[in-house]
């Protein structure tokens, strides 16, 4: 069946429908991975979003279901170049079709993903609609688009109640779920964490309560500054002198509770391939990435924090170092899956700060 | 970290001639690198032995020695230059090697010489296979178990332990002689005992075979800050088993989940690290197809045939940044030259899908085994970039130029699907054609990845390619069909023939339904930063991203395709000096090639790369979107001049000679009109289509007669015949293809031969020198060791050279370049051949003279006179040194290839030895080659009767330098009664001690096996040959090449210091205007 792509500048691609059957108006963005595609469906970071893939030959090796980030793909929608028609993997439990019609995610598969890319690196990361009706107006059509946000989307991706995972050398660890990718907590208790999970309601108070060792803020979707109340309580934690260790999201939302502004950058960084330095050191990390906001560089008050890496390209904040506290934040992913996991050192480097501050305490 | 301010005067050493394994990549490496090191106000000093190469020209380097690669040879230009650094990376094993022992010996510390690059001590951890089996063990990678065992006991025991099947690999023997896979211990026992028979040390080395694992690549880069970053990574499609070398590759990989490729990726990085390498390198892994399990199969600390091919597929130029990072600086200090925005510590990605074929030999050794193993055999490769893996494989097989355009190309379908299965348990380079066949007759999937290992989604998608071959053929051709199968990039022409329909009548539909190619960049990004410099591949079914301008005249380059035996790195010379000089002249230049190892394909050579197939029907996508105002095709070889016709049809102007006056060349009865006007004497011949009418002119001429087909280069499909039986064989093997053109027929002269290459303007001709071939003619001018100045022919001779080549240009309206042989027999002069084009002895003449002559070709073609470019017409003085060119076989590497010389080219390159004398060029030369003798001072000779004569004179003077000379029963009655001293040894099929006893015996340094007339029917011959090469004994087949051998050990004896001559000083006094 025919489908249509139409960006809100009226640009109109036509492919072939893929997935669920649903029409769907969202904000389009691209990511540059050549693998890890259903990393990046299941990324709780992409919800209010349709992912466009760069990388033209998208479900070689089907959907190996372990490999999820979450418990279902959060996109609203997904734009490929080309789908496999035989995956081939020996862990492989279905195909991609598959899983976006069982998951009820749209898509759009044969157009030109590279034209695309080049008209959101041009003109900005901008909304779109996937539909299948052959009659779509432009006219009607091109408003709604422009009237569309991402809106209050962390609520939705967040996990309805405490959960928690065990490690073997106890050291608690809370990690507020404001979309997190799995991997993060799976991170914390590979190396021994006893990990609880908190919906991204969950009040300062209630998390302090549990007495954790360290805290950990998640990544997750949308504009920061929707997160008013989720700021407030961070900004408790802030003062709390738990040692914090943030990645994307929650590394956004930590400046924005300590008086830092974050802002939209015109296309985002979405892919496997993104150079950060550590500026303590000078050394240069790839890293995994997923955002659309960036915390604004010229805006901190060093007296609060100060940048700690930086993206290679083009300079953009990539990590805060909190002074006179124990917080790190990054704007990269650690964690991976999908991507690089050069900078995977970093949970390390947050397990020793907890056990720095214990022996000092 | 900024750059290290001691460094100002780097040696960089390339890698020598071109043989199978160590080919063009190095020259691609080199040269950008020493371009990186120049942008950095480095000097440069360049050796390298091979002339044929871009990195030994003046512009290039500051000094440049074209010199055998010894040590002795580097040590001298160390005291000679004085260097403040060395950087060994960029030329291959050999150049790696040579770094090594100049460091182990002490010498660089002793004159004060930087190792730049990767240290010593990583170098021997990643290639002594002790100790990097002791690294990887340490940190945890896994390798496959392996051990060396000197007996058959020992061999066993291991191969209980580790479990069968084994992989046997003898130490010390060239061409994987004698190894072989065991699948039971009655196995092992046999291939290991002719494994320690064969093996020079006794050694051969047992280990756990993956075979039929998936082969996995990353490109890694380290600098000396430790930053780490992948290029790429690749897939070979043929599993574990095949040398990457000789596989079809994809990049990226496309099988693997982001699990196996981080999984790998974090490994190539734990491995970079550990060996603490700064630069580039190159990590194989063997990822077990159902599990996660893994081994390191070998890494590469330098730049590789994989890097130039993950460089040209990725757009990340690795040895310009290899340099950079040698001098100290840090990856995110070095622009990425492409966006121009970006840093270099940064990864890749793709948005396209990247396929690598090998081009294989098989073409010109037909006895030659086509079975593909660990020992590379692959001369070249082709690569093709599009947006699906269907159409990437399509282009990739229509660049081969072997006659293939589809998987239709080799025939099978004769066969059941029982012989198909049977078949396809043969690993060679026809096995993608065999699936294909099997899939057609419906064999499942599961049953072809049980026998092949080959993943189940690359079968799949030459399921869909062969679904489309059967749409094509039984539905109605719609414009929906036509469009899905030009999307999985079917030519035209393919599809003309599956459809019935002629190739225009698919052009037209396609150009009215809109139906055109679409051209995209290679980025390094995909589109996520915009790029200066990018490089472009075609797709159908998207929008283009080629910006038309036309600021200036346009000039469309062709390029030179896969390098093979006859077409090899010297028209990527002449393409890119051409480029240079259109760009100098105010041109916007174009290339199109699609071969990932030259120079002529990286980013920067000309304006706007295409990486396109060199067929009519690509060329024309590209036209149709520039518009080039011409197009130069003289430079290109074989493979460009083949378009010109198609060129001229699509209405782009030829520039430099015309098209018509290169077919008068070529075509018998025009070119026999030519030289009567001209009054110019050749061989009588005929031209023929039948073996009846080729004996018939044979017969006519009388015997021997030199058989072969027009419009071909290096000889192929060229013999001598000496009888109608020899005639009949050697037209079937030219007719197994269609000829477009006649077969010619020629008496065959014995006599000297000469060539030249020179520039004519349509008025003079500037010929730079001539050169003299040390064997006589029979054997093909790339296969010749060539003097120059001709050093025995007469003065008249000379004249009379210079002034047929004056009158051949001028009739043939030759502007730009000819190259003509001749034969000389006393003062008597013939032309063999005229080719109105660049050859392969352009970039030596050019080097040796000093005279740029395709700078001058080009100016000429784009309307100056030589006169104007500061030359005197007509043949210039001889040099006051010599310079010998000799080739160099690759003959080891292809097991079942005969390696007697004769008119069919076979060598894959060359070197030069340039010297004051011609005595210590030759010298030069023969150490150039490798050729080192002697060990033992023992050696072989049987030679056919007609050269028992010159025997026994080559034989008196290797006897005079202490030489024990064995010979077969009348070669050694031959030598004894002229009192030669020789011991008779017993042929093959007598009792042992045969001659085959002795080589095997590894204490023979040469063997002289002359065969006999025509082509050689003996089976011992052969073998002996054979033998030989396998276990590394130098052989000889002609006796020309031996008399010169041995004046050059006579002199080697009396050789003290080496001449040393700088090459780009020449030139340097060739530009004096």
């Amino acid at each position: 069946m025919r489908a249509f792509l139409i960006l809100e500048d009226g640009t109109v691609f036509e492919g072939t429908h893929i997935g669920a059957r649903r029409e769907i108006i969202s904000e389009i963005v691209f990511n540059t991975s050549m693998a890890g595609y259903l990393e990046v469906l299941t990324d709780p970071s992409y919800a209010g979003q349709a992912v466009c893939m760069t990388y033209p030959l998208i479900g070689n090796y089907g959907i190996c279901t372990e490999d999820m980030e979450s418990r279902k793909p959060w996109c609203d929608g997904f734009i490929v170049r080309e789908l496999s028609r035989l995956p081939s993997n020996f862990r492989c439990d279905m195909t991609i079709q598959q899983f976006l019609e069982d998951n009820g995610v749209p898509g759009i598969a044969g157009i030109d993903t590279r034209a695309l890319t080049r008209i959101l690196r041009e003109k900005g990361t901008m909304n779109g609609m996937i539909t299948t009706d052959e009659a779509y107006d432009l006219d009607t059509i091109i408003p709604k688009l422009k009237a569309y946000t991402t809106g209050k989307v962390v609520e939705r991706v967040t996990c309805g109640e405490k959960y928690t995972l065990q490690g073997e050398k106890g050291l608690k660890v809370a990690l507020l779920d404001l979309g997190t990718k799995d991997n993060i907590a799976r991170s914390l208790a590979a190396r021994g964490c006893d990990v609880t999970v908190y919906p991204a309601t969950t009040t300062a108070a209630e998390i302090l309560a549990d007495q954790p060792d360290g805290i950990m803020l998640s990544n997750g979707p949308g504009d920061p500054k929707e997160c008013t109340i989720i700021i407030e309580e961070i900004r408790k934690l802030y003062e709390s002198d738990v040692p914090i260790f943030a990645i994307c999201l929650g590394h956004q939302l930590m400046a924005l509770a300590t008086g830092a502004d974050t802002f939209k950058m015109k296309y985002g960084h979405r892919g496997g391939n993104h150079p950060v330095k550590d500026l303590s050191t000078g050394r240069v990390y790839i890293s995994s990435q997923n955002h659309g906001y960036v915390v604004d560089m010229d805006k901190l008050d060093p007296k609060v924090a100060v940048p700690a890496f930086v993206n290679v390209n083009d300079g953009t904040n990539e990590g805060l170092s909190y002074t006179g506290k124990n917080i790190f934040t990054v704007q990269f992913h650690p964690e991976a899956c999908p991507g690089p996991q050069d900078s995977g050192f970093l949970f390390d480097r947050f397990i020793e700060m907890i056990k720095e501050g214990q022996r000092h305490a | 970290m900024p750059k290290n301010p001691n460094v100002k005067r780097v040696l960089v050493i390339g890698s020598g001639p071109i043989v199978i394994g160590q080919a063009a990549e190095f020259d691609y490496a080199g040269t950008q690198a020493c371009r990186s090191l120049k942008e950095e106000g480095m000097e440069v000093i360049l050796v390298n032995s091979n002339p044929a190469t871009i990195m030994t020209d003046g512009d290039i380097a500051d000094k440049v020695y074209i010199e055998p690669l010894t040590t002795k040879v580097l040590e001298q230009i160390i005291i000679k230059e004085k260097p403040d650094s060395l950087l060994p990376n960029m030329g291959g094993q050999a150049g790696l090697n040579l770094g090594m022992e100049l460091d182990e010996s002490g010498f660089l510390a002793a004159h004060n010489v930087l190792l730049l690059g990767t240290t010593a001590k990583t170098i021997r951890k990643a290639e002594d296979r002790l100790e990097f089996k002791e690294t990887m063990e340490k940190i945890g990678e896994p390798c496959a178990p392996s051990l060396v065992v000197e007996n058959i006991e020992d061999g066993v025991a291991f191969a209980k332990e580790i479990g069968y099947p084994v992989v046997l690999r003898p130490a010390y023997t060239l061409g994987g002689s004698g190894g072989g896979i065991a699948h039971n211990q009655l196995e092992l026992e046999e291939i290991l005992a002719n494994g320690l028979r064969l093996s020079r040390v006794g050694q051969v080395l047992v280990e756990r075979c993956i075979a039929g694992w998936k082969e996995i690549e990353y490109e890694v880069m380290r600098d000396s800050a430790g930053n780490c970053i992948t290029v790429c990574n690749m897939e070979n499609i043929d599993p574990v088993g095949v040398h990457t070398g000789d596989s079809i590759v994809v990049a990226p990989s496309q099988t693997l989940g982001d699990k196996e490729y981080q999984m790998l990726r974090s490994a190539a990085l734990n491995i970079i690290n550990e060996l603490e390498i700064t630069g580039g390198c190159n990590v194989q892994f063997a990822l077990h197809p159902t599990s996660f399990e893994y081994c390191v199969i070998e890494v590469n600390p330098r730049v590789s045939r994989s890097s130039a091919l993950a460089s040209k597929a990725t757009g990340y130029p690795i040895a310009k940044v290899a340099a950079k990072i040698a001098l100290g600086y840090t990856l995110d200090e070095i622009k990425n030259a492409i966006t121009g925005k970006t840093y270099a510590s940064f990864e890749p990605t793709l948005d396209y899908c990247v396929v690598k074929i090998p081009r294989l030999p098989f073409d010109k050794f037909i006895t030659a085994k086509r079975t593909l193993t660990t020992q590379m055999k692959a001369t070249g490769e082709v690569m093709s970039i599009a947006n699906n893996f269907e159409g990437a494989l399509m282009k990739a097989i229509r660049s081969l130029e072997q006659h293939v355009d589809c998987l239709r190309s080799y025939d099978f379908s004769a066969l059941t699907a029982e012989e198909l299965l049977e078949r396809m348990e043969i690993v060679d380079d026809q096995r993608i054609y065999i699936i294909a066949e099997a899939i057609r007759k419906g064999v499942d999937y599961d049953t072809i990845h049980r026998i092949t290992m080959v993943d189940h989604w690359f079968i799949d998608k030459i399921a869909i390619l062969t679904e489309m071959e059967e749409r094509l053929e039984r539905e109605p051709l719609t414009v929906e069909l036509l469009k899905e199968a030009k999307r999985i990039e079917f030519p035209d022409n393919v599809i003309a023939r599956l459809t019935g329909k002629t190739e225009d009548e698919i052009k037209n539909m396609r150009y009215e339904n809109g139906i055109v190619a679409a051209f995209k960049m290679v980025d390094t990004c995909a589109a996520e930063f915009a790029a200066s410099t990018p490089y472009y591949y075609s797709v159908f079914g998207s929008e283009t991203e080629v910006v038309e301008s036309h600021p200036k005249k346009k000039v469309l380059v062709l390029g030179s395709g896969p390098i093979r035996i006859g077409q090899g790195i010297e028209f990527d010379y002449c393409s890119v000096h051409a480029t240079w000089a259109f760009a100098k002249e105010g041109y916007e230049t174009i290339i199109i090639n699609n071969n990932p190892e030259t120079v002529s394909t990286d980013f920067d050579i000309a304006d706007k790369l295409y990486f396109e197939p060199l067929t009519p029907e690509d060329v024309e996508n590209i036209v149709n979107v520039e518009k080039p105002d011409g197009a130069v095709v003289q430079f290109g070889g074989q493979t460009a001049i083949k378009l010109t016709e198609s060129l001229m049809k699509m209405g782009v102007p030829i520039l430099g000679t015309k098209a018509e006056d290169v077919d008068a060349a070529e075509d018998r009865e025009l070119f026999d009109r030519i030289l009567e006007e001209t009054e110019i004497p050749r061989a009588a011949g005929g031209t023929v289509y039948t073996a009846e009418q080729a004996k018939e002119v044979a017969n006519r001429l009388g015997y021997p007669v030199l058989v072969r087909p027009s419009y071909v280069l290096g000889g192929q499909g060229m013999q001598i015949a000496i009888s109608d039986t020899e005639i009949e064989e050697f037209m079937a093997v030219i007719n197994r293809y269609e000829q477009e053109h006649p077969i010619l027929v020629d008496k065959y002269l014995q006599g000297k031969e000469l060539e030249v290459d020179a520039v004519c303007d349509g008025t003079d001709i500037l010929i730079p020198g001539i050169m003299e071939h040390i064997e006589r003619t029979g054997v093909h001018s790339g296969d010749s060791i060539s003097v120059y100045p001709a050093p025995t022919v007469s003065d008249k001779v000379k004249e009379t050279i210079a002034e047929y080549s004056r009158r051949l240009a001028k009739a043939l309206h030759v502007i730009g370049l000819i190259n003509i042989q001749f034969i000389a027999m006393g003062d008597e002069v013939y032309v063999i051949e005229v080719n109105p084009r660049s050859s392969r002895t352009v970039p030596y003449i050019s080097k040796v003279t000093g005279i740029p002559i395709v700078d001058l070709a080009t100016e000429v073609i784009i309307g100056k006179k030589i006169r104007d470019l500061g030359y005197e017409p007509g043949l210039q003085p001889a040099a006051d040194y010599f310079a010998v060119k000799m080739p160099v076989f690759s003959f080891e590497k292809i097991r079942g290839a005969e390696i007697s010389l004769g008119p069919e080219m076979k060598s894959t390159g060359e070197c030069l030895g340039i010297a004051k004398t011609f005595n210590e060029a030759l010298y030069k030369a023969f150490l150039g080659a490798g050729v080192s003798l002697p060990k033992h001072k023992q050696m072989i000779i049987t030679v056919k009767d007609a050269d028992k004569g010159e025997a026994i004179e080559v034989a008196r003077r290797f006897a005079k330098l202490g030489y024990i000379i064995y010979a077969t029963r009348s070669t050694a009655a031959a030598l004894n009664d002229a009192g030669v001293k020789a011991r008779k040894v017993n042929k093959i099929h007598q009792e042992s001690p045969t001659v085959m006893d002795l080589i095997l015996g590894h204490r023979i340094d040469l063997v002289i096996d002359t065969p006999t007339q025509g082509r050689d029917k003996s089976r011992d011959g052969f073998l002996i040959r054979r033998t030989s090469i396998e276990t590394g004994v130098n052989c000889i087949t002609a006796m020309d090449t031996a008399a010169a051998l041995v004046t050059s050990l006579e002199n080697a004896a009396s050789q003290g210091e080496m001449t040393l001559i700088d090459i780009a000083s020449i030139a340097k006094r060739g530009f004096v205007r």
